[in-house]
């Protein structure tokens, strides 16, 4: 079973920003909100970096374990998704989020905000597989139709890997051993946790 | 006649009472969690990848592994 998740590989990223309009044609997401944005860091500064960043679908997602409604769900390949009839936008998704990745829409006056937003990785939510009704609410359900996210698939440099995180991460691998450098992943572990080191000369203990 | 006095009044008496009970608050909405899996068949789809049809497990993985491949210049 496939393990969906991102990399953005900061080598190859040139901030074109076609990942960002991949995503808002792909989903028609509303002005004022953005699944996918583009951050660089030391903008301007010889050696600039930029990465891609969204929802990352976390192993282990804040977001799930702080909504008051418990309006999350993981699905089998790992996609965390989120049910807009539930989900009552008070915001504590976006405060518990190491990436930013819960948007909302301003919905009316005195600053209201409506149902969170978020990269759904292209795989919808609740309602029937490439429904209206959940283009409606979620945009294009890409996995259903046996397709990865626009965003990745867009992306004209291959910058952004998405898809099995097996293979995302061997595709990655090959890129760093070619350049020799430039083996940082960013959010990666902050999403999927840091790997585990397992040594065959892990020192045993000595029974006395 | 007065037994039952007392118990109209008994009764309205309640009735007032229980304008002053609270309403239950219980979270009674749950997300509804995936409908269904993505390899599953969904009306003829006209966005399905130009390779593959819905419905069968196997065939999902396989074109999921090779769209990901598309990301890979150093397979192409």
């Amino acid at each position: 079973m496939a393990r969906m998740k991102f990399i953005c590989d900061a080598e190859r990223c040139i901030e074109c920003n076609g990942c960002v309009t991949a995503c808002k044609a792909e989903n028609n997401v509303p002005w004022g909100v953005n699944r996918r944005r583009v951050v660089t860091l030391n903008d301007g500064v010889a050696g600039e970096k930029s990465i891609s960043v969204a929802c990352m679908h976390c192993s282990d997602a804040p977001c799930m374990a702080v909504c008051p409604v418990d309006c999350f769900y993981r699905t089998d390949e790992g996609v965390v998704l989120h049910d807009k009839d539930v989900c009552i936008g008070c915001g504590y998704c976006s405060y518990a989020c190491p990436f930013g990745a819960p948007q909302f829409p301003t919905n009316g006056e005195f600053g209201l905000r409506g149902k969170m937003d978020k990269c759904t990785f292209c795989a919808g939510g609740p309602e029937a597989n490439g429904s209206d009704a959940e283009n409606a609410k979620y945009g294009r359900n890409r996995l259903s139709e046996g397709k990865l996210p626009a965003c990745a698939e867009m992306c004209s440099t291959k910058a952004l890997l998405g898809g099995d995180g097996d293979v995302v991460a061997d595709i990655f691998r090959t890129r760093v051993l070619n350049r020799g450098k430039g083996s940082e992943v960013w959010g990666w572990g902050t999403a999927y946790g840091k790997p585990v080191q397992t040594s065959m000369a892990a020192p045993t203990e000595v029974k006395k | 006649m007065r037994g039952r006095a007392l118990a109209i009044a008994l009764s309205m008496g309640a009735a007032v009472l229980a304008g002053c009970g609270e309403k239950p608050q219980t979270l009674d909405a749950k997300a509804k969690g995936p409908d269904a899996a993505p390899w599953a068949a969904s009306a003829s789809s006209p966005f399905y990848a130009a390779d593959w049809k819905g419905g069968d497990k196997a065939a999902w993985e396989a074109q999921i592994r090779t769209r990901n491949q598309g990301q890979n210049d150093y397979a192409r």
